[in-house]
């Protein structure tokens, strides 16, 4: 199975490995995928409150190279947007970035899905916080 | 020396870089998928290439009748190795063909007598697609589960034989996890009801003593790309006496090997196989004390660094160089990827190309999950201290790391049960 250099070098030396506090106001974890499918990636993102721009992101994959290549590429990526900015990476352009073959677009689906479910999960919390309903992510296919 | 998990360029592949414990790279630990020719095979092959070229089947010329000596020398050493006589030993292009032949030539033959077949569900392909093919001409096949450490009942087995039964076909060793079948009850069984008993025996002979009368065995077949021998050539032993034999030639075009198996023989190879069988009788005693002593090296410093790892089926029934762990919480491909000058197998090699969980571990109760975590490492002949050294530290300190990356090892760090966690419905694969 051929890797490109960007798999290989995310699978090296992945960015942003680690955890946030779930409790924390500012943190918003989503948590993607299941063991007996081979994939599962959990990703956070630490938001400022004021400015809705993603300060810091973390995340943990089990699953093959091109499954943690994708959700450390989109830790990266996040880093620095708002929220509504986030809300537009798409999984094709993962597949782009990474030259992923046709059998591993499902990783850059998942690691999507990873986005908008950390970003639904904060979004829940600031809700919760100030009772007021927050438009829900539109999961654009 | 490689700095540990460096991703290796996937084009630089046999080039041989050497550690500075003098290990070359990349190391070779897959021998359950083939073996290294022995060089001591291919000096007695290469002749036959050379001025010995003829067709074992030439009766009447000097080129023919050297052939023929290869091929008969062969045969001999081949049958010494398994108990049987040369008579009993015809030669075909490999396992996957003598396990057709002997399932096919066996159901077609008794048809008069029965349609019925027992076999099991950790064979090989080769077996298993036969006996599903045999399915749908109208054959009732009757697939035995095993226990944990993946072994068949006996019980089961005396059970499901029935008047209609022509033929149980059980391996010998299996080629992912090494088990060992109970061969020699299985034959007695099958002697007294009158069955005929096969055994894919192609991961066993040349490893462990095999003798075709003390364990009942009425055929088995053999491949020499797994006893150091070339690829492209096995044999068939066929009995001929108590009870006899007979199977339906699944090729035709001559009636070459006494009628059962067409076509020009392959004369170099057959003799290489009788080689690899003659090296292995000699040396298998000594082979096995070391290769058990590299595995308990292996088995010991992984299980010694690493915590949560299983190994797949029965330790105490096993091959000496096979050993096949999961290790939870870190995903197959991705080991594979972090050890990749590494030659060893997640699942079954023919398999792994789909990377599909393994059906034999599936079969052994292991979940998805541990499945998907398992590597197979095939000790053989060649390998030594070293590069089991360097493969367990390469291993260990992959786990180490992607554990490290794992929410599943997280998770398990808190306490939290993950077969009570609902997992997020996902896009179907």
């Amino acid at each position: 199975m051929a890797y490109s250099d960007k798999v290989l070098d995310h699978y090296s030396h992945p960015r942003n490995v680690g955890a946030m506090d779930k409790s924390s106001a500012d943190v918003g974890t989503g948590l993607v995928g299941a063991p007996e499918c081979g994939d599962v990636m959990k990703l956070q993102i630490k938001v400022n409150p004021t400015t809705n721009v993603i300060e810091d992101a973390k995340f943990k994959t089990f699953g093959c190279g091109s499954a943690i290549a994708s959700s450390s590429l989109a830790t990266e990526w996040v880093k620095g947007k708002t929220i509504d900015e986030a809300l537009e990476i798409k999984n094709t352009e993962i597949v782009k970035e990474l030259a992923l073959p046709p059998v591993k677009i499902h990783c850059s689906v998942l690691a999507e899905d990873a986005i908008r479910a950390a970003i639904g999960d904060w979004k829940k919390k600031q809700e919760a916080i100030k009772g007021a309903p927050v438009a829900t992510p539109v999961h654009a296919d | 020396m490689t700095t540990p998990n460096a991703a290796v360029p996937n084009a630089a592949i046999l080039d041989q870089t050497v550690t500075a414990e003098g290990v070359k790279l990349p190391v070779y630990m897959d021998n359950h998928a083939t073996t290294p020719v022995d060089p001591r095979v291919l000096d007695e092959m290469l002749p036959y290439f050379r001025e010995k070229f003829g067709n074992s089947a030439s009766r009447n010329h000097p080129f023919g009748w050297a052939a023929e000596e290869g091929v008969e020398q062969a045969r001999e050493r081949i049958a010494k190795l398994i108990g049987a006589t040369a008579k009993e030993i015809i030669f075909t292009s490999g396992a996957t063909e003598s396990n057709n032949l002997a399932i096919k030539g066996i159901a077609e033959m008794y048809r008069e007598k029965g349609n019925h077949i027992i076999t099991q569900v950790t064979e090989h392909k080769a077996v298993l697609d036969t006996c599903k093919h045999l399915e749908k001409l109208g054959y009732r096949v009757t697939y035995l589960p095993v226990a944990k450490d993946g072994l068949i009942d006996l019980e089961e087995l005396k059970r499901a034989i029935d008047d209609k039964t022509i033929l149980v076909s059980i391996m010998a060793a299996s080629n992912e996890i090494g088990v060992l079948q109970p061969i020699a009850e299985i034959g007695a069984i099958c002697h007294e009801r009158g069955v005929i008993f096969h055994t894919d025996a192609v991961q066993a002979v040349g490893k462990i003593p095999i003798d075709v009368n003390k364990m009942n065995i009425d055929i088995l077949s053999i491949t020499a790309h797994k006893l150091y021998g070339p690829k492209g050539v096995g044999a068939l032993y066929v009995r001929r006496k108590n009870p006899r034999v007979q199977i339906s030639a699944q090729i035709d075009g001559g009636g070459h090997e006494r009628g059962m198996r067409s076509g020009t023989l392959n004369v170099p190879g057959i003799v290489g196989l009788g080689k690899a069988c003659e090296i292995c009788m000699n040396d298998m005693a000594e082979d096995t004390k070391r290769i058990l002593a590299l595995r308990k090296r292996l088995y010991d410093k992984i299980m010694g660094a690493l915590d949560e790892c299983y190994v797949n089926g029965s330790m105490e029934h096993r091959l000496p160089g096979n050993m096949n762990i999961s290790f939870a919480y870190v995903e197959g491909e991705s080991l594979l990827m972090g050890i990749n000058d590494v030659a060893v197998s997640s699942g079954s090699a023919c398999t792994s190309a789909t990377l599909e969980p393994s059906y034999v571990l599936k079969a052994l109760g292991a979940g998805d999950d541990l499945a998907h975590s398992s590597i197979r490492f095939g000790l053989g002949r060649f390998n030594t201290e070293a590069e089991v050294d360097y493969v367990a530290n390469k291993l260990i300190d992959t786990v180490t790391r992607l554990r490290e990356l794992s929410p599943l090892y997280e998770m398990a760090k808190e306490g939290i049960d993950l077969k009570t966690v609902k997992w997020a419905a996902e896009p179907a694969h």
